[in-house]
Formats: C-alpha cells, sequence, structure tokens
C-alpha cells in the first residue's frame, strides 16, 4: 500500500518537472518581441474594446500608436482628450485637441408624427427590415426603430424610447465612438460637436423627398423649403435634395433657423430657454410635440418660457 | 420511380384552391403605370415624355447595358406623367403613367388566335424577336430571356428544361396556361431548343398536377406527329417537394447534375425556362407580341370559393384595382404577398402596379402568417435536414448575427438560394433567413469587390 | 383588414413548435412509464412524480429568479427530463434521491450552460451518472418494490450484473444462465431487475415507432448504435461464447434500449447531420460493449451516451452535411 503511494508520488512529480521543462523550453522558442511601450500605452487606454477608433481593440490601438510616426491619425474617441495626452506623454509626442463629439439622432418621427402604415413583423433587425423594403411608415428615410443601434452601443448610451418609438442617446454616457452611425441603415445617426456647454442646433430630418411628400409621411419632416438657409447668418445651413444640414463648424448657435423651420425640424438641445423669434409668427403648429421649439414659436413671444430647469434634461435627439 | 432533388427540401401543404378557376381577362383600368424595373439588371431607360401618345405594345423604354430589356405599352393613351412612384415595396421607381384608352394595336402584332406552329429557321431572327419585345423569365427572377439563350461561346447547352413544377403552394397559374395554352408552351419551348440548338427538352411538371401532365403530354405527341422541330421534348414527372422549381433544383431532379458554388445552369449544360417565359416566347416570335400580359393568381384560404381567380392582366395595372374588381381585400386577411406564401414579397403598398413576373395576389390571414415568439435552438438540425442546399442555417444565422464575414463564406452562405426552407421548418420559430439573406448578400458583396480590381 | 402585416418571406410556417416535439417525446414515454407503473407500483409513482416536478419547478425558478428570461417550462423540455431521469432511477430508490437528481439535472447540467439547447450533455443521463457516483448503494439496490401487477420474477441484481459477478467469479456463461432461469421473452416485456424504464423492450420499441412517426428523430443514431452493438459482441461471442454474451442479450438488456431511442437521439447533444449520428452512433456503441465487457462497471450505456456527448462539437465540424454542387 505504501509502496503505490510513494510510486504514484514520485511517478506524478517526476511528471511534472519534465513538462515544467517542456513548456520552458516551448516559452522560450516562441516568445514573441514586442515593443514594451504597447503595454504601456495599453495601460492608459479605457479599456472598452469598442473599435470606435477603428482598430480591432485597445491592444490593436495601442500597437498603431507606437507604430505611427505621430498621433494625427489615431484617436481614441472614448478616451478623448485626456486619454490621447497620456498616450502622447507615454509615446514622448504631440497631440492636439480635438472636439468632444457626441451620437445625434437625425429623426423625429414619432409615432404621433409620422404614422404607421404596415406592421413590421421579420426579425427586429433595423438591418433586415431595410432591406426588405420602405419601412412601416410613409417615410422611406427615417428611422426604422429595430434598435441596431440600441445593439451595436457598448457603453449603454442608446436606448429606445418606447413612447415615441425612437432612440434616444444618454450625452453622459456617449463617448461618439461612431459605432451607432455605422450600425444604422439609413445613415440618420451623424457624429456632431459636443458644442459649448453641450449646446447643439441640427435638423432632425434626412428625408429627401420633396416637400409635399415629406410633409405627408411625416408631421416634422424637413421639407427642404429652404427658409434656414435664408435665416443663417453664418452659411451654416445647405439645402441639398430637399433636406437642410446645418455644418457644425460654422454654426454659432444663434438659433435664427430653429423660429423660422415651419416643421420644427431643427432642434435646438441644452439651452436655456427656448428659441423666440422677435415677432409672433401667425403659421399654426402640430403642437403636440414633445418638442419646446415649437411650442414656444407658437406662443406670443413676449411671454416668458419659465421651464428651462427641465428643459435640458430632454434630450430628443 | 420519379425523380427530385437529392438533397434537403420540404413538403408544405398545396393548397391549389384556385387551379379549378379558368384564367378571366382583367378589364382595363383608367389609368395604367408602367415600371421601369421590371427585370432583373439595369433599369430601362423611359423614352417618352407627358403628352406623348403611345399605342398598345408600343416601346416606352428602352434597356441600359447588356443585361436588361425593353419595356412596352400595355395599353392605348396619352401619358400624362414619366415619374417616381412607389413599387410594392414602398421604394420610388420611375413609372410611366398612361390614361387608359381602347386599344389601339402597334402595327405588325399578330392579335389573332391562330395557332402558328411553324418554326422560323433563322436564329437571329428569334433572338432579336425575344430582346425587341422584352421577354424576360417569368418564374420569378426575371432575367432577360434572351441573354440566358445566348450561352458563351465556351458553354455548350446540352438540355432545355421546362419548370412547370409551380411549387410554391396556392399559386395555379402556371397550372392554367398549362392546361389552357399548351400549345403555345411546347411551341415556345421548341422554338428556345432551336436557339440554343440542344437536341433535347424537358418539361418537368409535380405529381400533384396530373391534368397537367397529361394534357402537356398529349400536346407534345400531338405536335410531333404534325409539325416538325418538336423531336426530343418530353414531359418529365416529378416528386412533389420544395423547392423542385429552383433552378439548381430542378437540374438536379432533371439531369442529375449539380451546379457549382456561384457558377451557372449553363456550366452542366443545362438551360432553365419557366412554362410562362415559353409562352411569352412564342407571343414573342410566332405574334411578334410584346410581354405586356401574364397570368395571375388571386387566392388565400380567407377568400370565397367564387373569388378564387386566375385573371389574365397587363402590366402596370393597380393591384388595388385588381384587389376590387375581385371584390376587395378579404377582412380577415392580415399579409398580402405577390408571389407565392415561401418566396414571394410582402406587399406593404396595395398601390403598385402588376410587372411582367407578377403571379399573385395571395391573402393570408393573420393565425397563417404572423411570425411566432423566437426561442431557443434546441440544435435539432431540422433546418439543414430541409436546406436544399446542403447548408447549415443555424450556423449562417449566428454567424451572421455575430457579423462573421470569412465565416459566412467559409459556410457558404453565398450559395443560399432563399428559398424559405430553413425558417418554414425551424421548430424554434427562429428567424432564420432574414439575417441569412442579408449577410448573403453582404458576403457576394465583398466577393465581387475582391474579384473586381483584378480584370 | 384590420392590419397589413410586413415581413421577409417565407410567410408560412411549417406546424411544428419546440413543445410539440418536446411533448411527442412524453407521448413516446409513456409505454415505458405504464410499464414501469405497472411492474414496480406506487413506487414508481413517487419517483416519476418527484422527478417531473421538481425539474419544472427548478427550472421555473431559475429562469423567474436567477436569470431573469423568459419562463422555458411551457416548452415542455423540463418534463421529458424529469420523465427519463425517473426512468433511469432502480425502482427502489428513495425520493429524495431522485429529486437531487432532478435538481443537478436542470440546475447544474441544463441552466448552467444557458438553458435549453445550450448545455452540452444530456441532463438525464448525467444525472443518472452523478447519481450513480455519489449515491451508489441506492443507484445500484434492485429490490423489487410491490407492483401492481405480479410476475414471477426474483431479483436482487440486473441481469448485466449478474452476468459481471459470475464471469468474475469465473462461471462459465451457460451457467450463469442456467442458474438464473433467463430468457429471451422476459426481456421483451418485462425484464428481470432494472431501472424502471429498462424493464420492456416492447414498451421502448413503441415508443421508437412513434417518434419516427411522428418525424421527432431520424432512425440514424439509434440505428448505428444497435449495429455496432451486434457486430462488436458478436465477433467476440463467436471467438467465445463461455465469456461473451450475445449480441441479442446485448441489445435486449439494461438500458441500451432506453438510451439508443431517447437520449442519444436527443437533439441538443447529438449531432446535427446524418453522417454526424452515425459515427455519434458508432462511438456509443463501441463505448457501452467496452465497458460492459472490460470495465469494472456492469453497464455502460450512461458513461458513453456521456462521453460521446462530449465530441458532439467536433464530431459536428467534422461531419457536415453533403452541400449541394460541391463535392
Amino acid at each position: 500500500m505504501t509502496t503505490t503511494i510513494i510510486w504514484t508520488v514520485v511517478a506524478v512529480t517526476l511528471l511534472g518537472l519534465l513538462l515544467a521543462v517542456v513548456l520552458y523550453l516551448v516559452a522560450k522558442k516562441f516568445k514573441v518581441e514586442e515593443d514594451p511601450r504597447v503595454d504601456e500605452v495599453e495601460k492608459v487606454m479605457p479599456g472598452a474594446n469598442c473599435g470606435g477608433c477603428g482598430f480591432a481593440g485597445c491592444r490593436a490601438f495601442a500597437q498603431a500608436c507606437v507604430e505611427a510616426p505621430d498621433l494625427d491619425n489615431n484617436f481614441c474617441p472614448v478616451g478623448g482628450n485626456e486619454v490621447m495626452k497620456k498616450v502622447a506623454a507615454v509615446l514622448g509626442m504631440e497631440v492636439a485637441e480635438k472636439a468632444p463629439m457626441v451620437a445625434v439622432v437625425r429623426c423625429n418621427g414619432t409615432c404621433e408624427n409620422r404614422p404607421k402604415t404596415n406592421e413590421y413583423d421579420g426579425y427586429k433587425s433595423c438591418k433586415v427590415k431595410a432591406a426588405l423594403y420602405s419601412g412601416d411608415t410613409g417615410c422611406f428615410y427615417g428611422c426604422l426603430g429595430c434598435g441596431d443601434c440600441v445593439a451595436a452601443c457598448q457603453f449603454g448610451a442608446i436606448s429606445m424610447d418606447p413612447v415615441t418609438g425612437l432612440p434616444v442617446v444618454d450625452e453622459e454616457k456617449c463617448t461618439g465612438c461612431g459605432a451607432c452611425a455605422k450600425a444604422c441603415p439609413k445613415k440618420i445617426i451623424e457624429l456632431r460637436n459636443k458644442g459649448p456647454k453641450n449646446r447643439r442646433v441640427f435638423v432632425s430630418c434626412v428625408n429627401m423627398e420633396k416637400g409635399a411628400t415629406a410633409r405627408k409621411a411625416c408631421k416634422s419632416a424637413c421639407i427642404g423649403c429652404g427658409k434656414c438657409e435664408k435665416a443663417c447668418p453664418f452659411g451654416a445651413v445647405k439645402v441639398e435634395h430637399n433636406v437642410a444640414y446645418i455644418d457644425f463648424n460654422k454654426c454659432k448657435l444663434c438659433r435664427k433657423c430653429v423660429v423660422e423651420c415651419p416643421t420644427g425640424a431643427i432642434h435646438d438641445v441644452n439651452f436655456p430657454a427656448p428659441a423666440q423669434k422677435p415677432a409672433p409668427k401667425p403659421a399654426a403648429k402640430p403642437a403636440a410635440e414633445v418638442k419646446p421649439v415649437v411650442e414656444a414659436a407658437a406662443k406670443p413671444a413676449t411671454e416668458p418660457v419659465a421651464e428651462p430647469a427641465a428643459k435640458p434634461e430632454k434630450k430628443e435627439e | 420511380m420519379k425523380k427530385t432533388f437529392s438533397i434537403g427540401g420540404v413538403h408544405p401543404d398545396d393548397s391549389k384552391i384556385s387551379a379549378g378557376s379558368k384564367i378571366e381577362v382583367l378589364p382595363l383600368p383608367k389609368t395604367v403605370y408602367i415600371s421601369m424595373i421590371q427585370h432583373l439588371g439595369g433599369p430601362a431607360k423611359a423614352i417618352v415624355a407627358p403628352g406623348d401618345r403611345v399605342k398598345t405594345g408600343q416601346v416606352i423604354g428602352e434597356p441600359t447595358g447588356f443585361i436588361s430589356a425593353y419595356v412596352h405599352s400595355s395599353v392605348t393613351g396619352a401619358v400624362k406623367s414619366v415619374g417616381l412612384r412607389k413599387d410594392l415595396n414602398g421604394i420610388q421607381v420611375v413609372h410611366v403613367e398612361i390614361a387608359v384608352e381602347p386599344d389601339e394595336w402597334m402595327e405588325g402584332i399578330d392579335t389573332s388566335d391562330t395557332l402558328v406552329t411553324d418554326i422560323p429557321e433563322d436564329r437571329q431572327f428569334i433572338l432579336d424577336r425575344i430582346k425587341n419585345n422584352g421577354v424576360v423569365g417569368l418564374g420569378g427572377a426575371t432575367f432577360p430571356t434572351h441573354v440566358k439563350l445566348c450561352p458563351p461561346p465556351d458553354k455548350k447547352a446540352e438540355c432545355l428544361i421546362l419548370n412547370g413544377a409551380e411549387c410554391e403552394p396556392y399559386l395555379t397559374s402556371d397550372y392554367r396556361i398549362m392546361l389552357e395554352k399548351s400549345e403555345q408552351i411546347v411551341i415556345g419551348a421548341a422554338i428556345m431548343k432551336k436557339v440554343l440548338g440542344v437536341s433535347r427538352a424537358v418539361i418537368g411538371i409535380e405529381e400533384n398536377k396530373p391534368e397537367a401532365i397529361a394534357r402537356m403530354t398529349a400536346t407534345v405527341s400531338k405536335l410531333q406527329s404534325s409539325a416538325k422541330g418538336y423531336d426530343g421534348i418530353e414531359v418529365m414527372t416529378l416528386k412533389k417537394k420544395y423547392p423542385q422549381g429552383g433552378e439548381k433544383q430542378l437540374i438536379d431532379a432533371v439531369m442529375h447534375r449539380q451546379v457549382k458554388s456561384m457558377g451557372l445552369p449553363i456550366d452542366v449544360g443545362a438551360v432553365v425556362q419557366n412554362v410562362a417565359t415559353s409562352l411569352a416566347v412564342y407571343d414573342a416570335v410566332q405574334k411578334n407580341m410584346p410581354l405586356i400580359t401574364n397570368t395571375l393568381t388571386v387566392t388565400g384560404n380567407c377568400l370565397p370559393a367564387d373569388r378564387q381567380k386566375n385573371y389574365l392582366f397587363r402590366i402596370g395595372f393597380p393591384l388595388s384595382y385588381i384587389a376590387e374588381y375581385n371584390g376587395g381585400v378579404p377582412e380577415k386577411a392580415a399579409k398580402i404577398v405577390s408571389g407565392g406564401p415561401m418566396m414571394g414579397k410582402a406587399v406593404s403598398n396595395l398601390d403598385a402596379t402588376t410587372q411582367k413576373g407578377s403571379s399573385s395576389l395571395l391573402y393570408l390571414t393573420e393565425e397563417q402568417t404572423v411570425r411566432k415568439p423566437e426561442s431557443n435552438c434546441i440544435r435539432c438540425g431540422k433546418c439543414a435536414e430541409a436546406c436544399p442546399m446542403g447548408l447549415e442555417p443555424f450556423l449562417l444565422n449566428k454567424l451572421a448575427r455575430n457579423g462573421m464575414m470569412e465565416e459566412l463564406e467559409q459556410n457558404a452562405v453565398q450559395d443560399c438560394i432563399e428559398c424559405g426552407c430553413c425558417l418554414y421548418s425551424c421548430p424554434a420559430n427562429i428567424p432564420l433567413l432574414d439575417m441569412i439573406r442579408v449577410a448573403k448578400g453582404e458576403v457576394i458583396r465583398a466577393m465581387r469587390a475582391r474579384t473586381a480590381p483584378k480584370k | 383588414m384590420s392590419k397589413l402585416l410586413v415581413s421577409p418571406s417565407p410567410h408560412i410556417h411549417a406546424d411544428i413548435s419546440t413543445a410539440r416535439i418536446m411533448r411527442d417525446v412524453v407521448i413516446a414515454l409513456l409505454p415505458s412509464v405504464v410499464v414501469s407503473i405497472l411492474y414496480y407500483g406506487w413506487s414508481s409513482v413517487m419517483l416519476l412524480a418527484v422527478s417531473v416536478i421538481t425539474c419544472i419547478l427548478v427550472e421555473y425558478l431559475i429562469t423567474r429568479f436567477l436569470m431573469k428570461s423568459q419562463c422555458t417550462i411551457s416548452d415542455w423540455s423540463a418534463a421529458v427530463t424529469g420523465v427519463l431521469l425517473a426512468l433511469n432511477l432502480p425502482p427502489a430508490c428513495p425520493w429524495w434521491v431522485a429529486m437531487i437528481g432532478a435538481i443537478f439535472a436542470i440546475g447544474v447540467v441544463k441552466m448552467t450552460f444557458g438553458g435549453l439547447g445550450q448545455n452540452l450533455f444530456n441532463p438525464a443521463i448525467a444525472a443518472r451518472v452523478f447519481l450513480l457516483v455519489s449515491f451508489p448503494v441506492a443507484m445500484t439496490n434492485w429490490a423489487k418494490p410491490a407492483g401492481f401487477i405480479n410476475v414471477d420474477a426474483t431479483s436482487g441484481a440486473t441481469l448485466l450484473g449478474t452476468v459481471k459477478e459470475g464471469l468474475a467469479k469465473g462461471d462459465s456463461l451457460g451457467q450463469i444462465f442456467a442458474a438464473n432461469d433467463f430468457s429471451y421473452l422476459q426481456t421483451l416485456f418485462i425484464n428481470i431487475g432494472g431501472s424502471a424504464g429498462e424493464i420492456s423492450a416492447i414498451a421502448i420499441l413503441i415508443g421508437f415507432v412513434y417518434l419516427l412517426a411522428r418525424k421527432v428523430i431520424r432512425p440514424h443514431i439509434t440505428l448505428s448504435i444497435w449495429a455496432t452493438v451486434i457486430v462488436f459482441s458478436g465477433i467476440f461471442w463467436l471467438i467465445n461464447p463461455e465469456q461473451y454474451t450475445d449480441p441479442l442479450f446485448n441489445l435486449l438488456t439494461g438500458g441500451l434500449l432506453l438510451g439508443s431511442v431517447f437520449m442519444a437521439t436527443d437533439y441538443v447533444t447529438s449531432p446535427m447531420s446524418a453522417r454526424g449520428g452515425i459515427i455519434y452512433g458508432v462511438g456509443i456503441g463501441l463505448l457501452t460493449m467496452l465497458i460492459r465487457y472490460f470495465g469494472s462497471y456492469p453497464e455502460g450505456v450512461s458513461f458513453a451516451i456521456l462521453i460521446m456527448n462530449s465530441v458532439v462539437p467536433l464530431i459536428n465540424k467534422a461531419f457536415k452535411q453533403k452541400k449541394y454542387g460541391r463535392a
């Protein structure tokens, strides 16, 4: 009995030693030489492996940074300038600051604005739905509402609003990695400048149909009337293919376009008070939307609107 | 031993409810809207302008590119507009709008009923007629027929296969034309046989259509005994199995040959044409009649028996007009399908108009068609068992959901024929094909992009 | 029309669902259940009840409170596991053993992997092996409880166990069979001794035919197990009929029929393709016979299935079905 135990112990120990030697030799022989700075850079990365930088993950990004002659073409959207500064410090390079970006949903086709014309019954994926047909509303261009962007977001920054049926971006969580913009088959999500105090003005519509058709499908569609283009003192607004687009690099956030827009397609977010027009605007608006803009425009301009405190939280993009 | 394809397949219920109803001619609506995309390949370019007067059978759209087709006016009248209009998927397509007046046919079109059994000798003459009359494949893909009948010089056709399988449930239009226009179909087959220079033509019909088999067999022997050029045509009874009418499956069933991945039927010496295409070829060659009519089935379990119809329609008729003429959309219908229930398209816009390839208006009830909630895959392998291409849909679906393009290609997602057998037979109600179809498109695009620069 | 549905094709679905398949398996098991109740009486009823109820309850609790996902007990798969486990237990086994087995089957083998469709091993088989290792005495106590019908069979061990013991003592098979008054007819209807579900070959075969008729399973796996067992034991039997049991004996005794019809054909833990199924079946057959002839346990079906379960992912990779046009 004892001899059996002794023999077993001896045999297993010997086997263990032998294998340890083999492992050591293998590790020695197949060792991969790597720049130690890659490890250091990786340490300062956020570690989300989201791929927002265009590389397969944080380590791949670190590798690219180490190999690149400068950091101009590499940017970690998640970590932003802070992380890039750290990376630059590790590598002893210079880095230019970039303006922080945020995902913006350019569709306001809520269930109310954009009535459903049929019911989609296939696999709940925007990609599949877009490949099949024009969607369950009259608008070919708008949000399909199946949440591919939600699935694509690594940071839980996008969720579907059950009331509007549209995705909502949580500005706090959004890192501007752009995964949602890539996932959206209708290209309604755009990375835009976060703006001073998070204030932004943008056209919340990408419908390229002619005005009447667009309006028929959706009450808050951009009809390409061009009023905003004329109103803009900075030449930031361009109407092309029946839809307006605001260049965020030129926009000075004066919000003249917001009041001009007849359908409320231009949104302003995080401003203390809704945009106001100097003179009362006669045109009746569909005031039912959740947009403070339109409500205010319909009211007499003299009446101060006293709900700014709550408004900045309401992000409708 | 009846023949069928060797891999996979499913047996959905026939439901050929409208089989007994004779083809009726639909009266003309007040306005027709003729789409410029009625075929695979480059869209036709409209060559008429608002205000122009067109006659029935006049060319209104010209082909763009090699794979494209002519589009003809199906009515006489004034062009009201040429512009974008939504097709049955709600996608904007150029349509020519024509206000309908009584028919005035273009010169040179033989509108009589006389049967012309003599086959023209000149091969080029036949091909020109087929091309100029805008004939496209009517089995579903609407591939221009003249292109298919001109195989590249290094490939040799050996056998023409005429697809009379009509394996999709509910559809009966092919069945009706095989009963009512069997002579024309056989003559069309003889014409295509002549163009291809093949000695053998097989008309494959599934066993669930015995009257069609009898009728077609009788017609073939009658024509063989009375006229020249009909030798080598035979009718073959096939076992009932979906998707027998798939090109690759039909070749496997009839010739016991399999087309290589990404290959064409001509690689194994086969050319497959639908029976309805054969009828169109007859009209085009023997009568110089452009392809402006086809047969369409209006059916569905929720439709009363007296409204189960097979209609002869012209292109450009609004679907809503046909539905109204038939007595309106049934109350219980929850989905309208253009085409069969396995591969047809769900109509989201009933104002869309009929096209050359339209084959049905199928009404399905919510109970019949609504997708049930998806549950866990139980790895039963029924999808793989059903796949006529021998693929593994459960795997492809997983890969597609994770966007694994390389693995998708390795697992042959590009071979998928989108027949729907996998989704049809999944006990867990997983929408397999929905995702696989999209992934297939992406993989094929990636493959093309890879090979393109090498040219 | 009230609403207009739009979806990608196909627009119809076969009359098939997970619940229907699982229900069919339960129906196919009914003959065996009836026989076991008739033969083993109330103790069999109790084992079945405890096992099935525990399986369903555990699955409910885990999906509801632990995974917080959709409850899956309505798909009948937990019931199938419960019935199979009960049929795999010795009739005299105490109720708490069945309960522990059921908790292990669902809680550990099935749900830790993610529930139905995700488990690597067949829950019932894994639980049986777990119990066999954990409670060897309770799991090999083949005393026959009072049944509703009386068959004059004395029982103390399974046939396979008796043979193994006899051979170990150095007896020849002829002597062992003669001493135990063995006949093949017994195995067809009521086997002497064994798990609740193993006692009647006829009952299991009825279930097999039903499953085939309903197209729930394909015959490949089951038949290849049988063929392997017959060929393997046939060769040894021809060499030495006094040392090795004959093919028919091996086919009809022990858990082979129950295992090959109901456990090896479990969708989740068996290969997808027909070719893979045959390889898998041959593996089970070979392992079973190796354990029976040369192993220390008298019966090896459970171990064989468990071992082959673990190589199913490899088989799935290596033996795919033939693709069209890719010869």
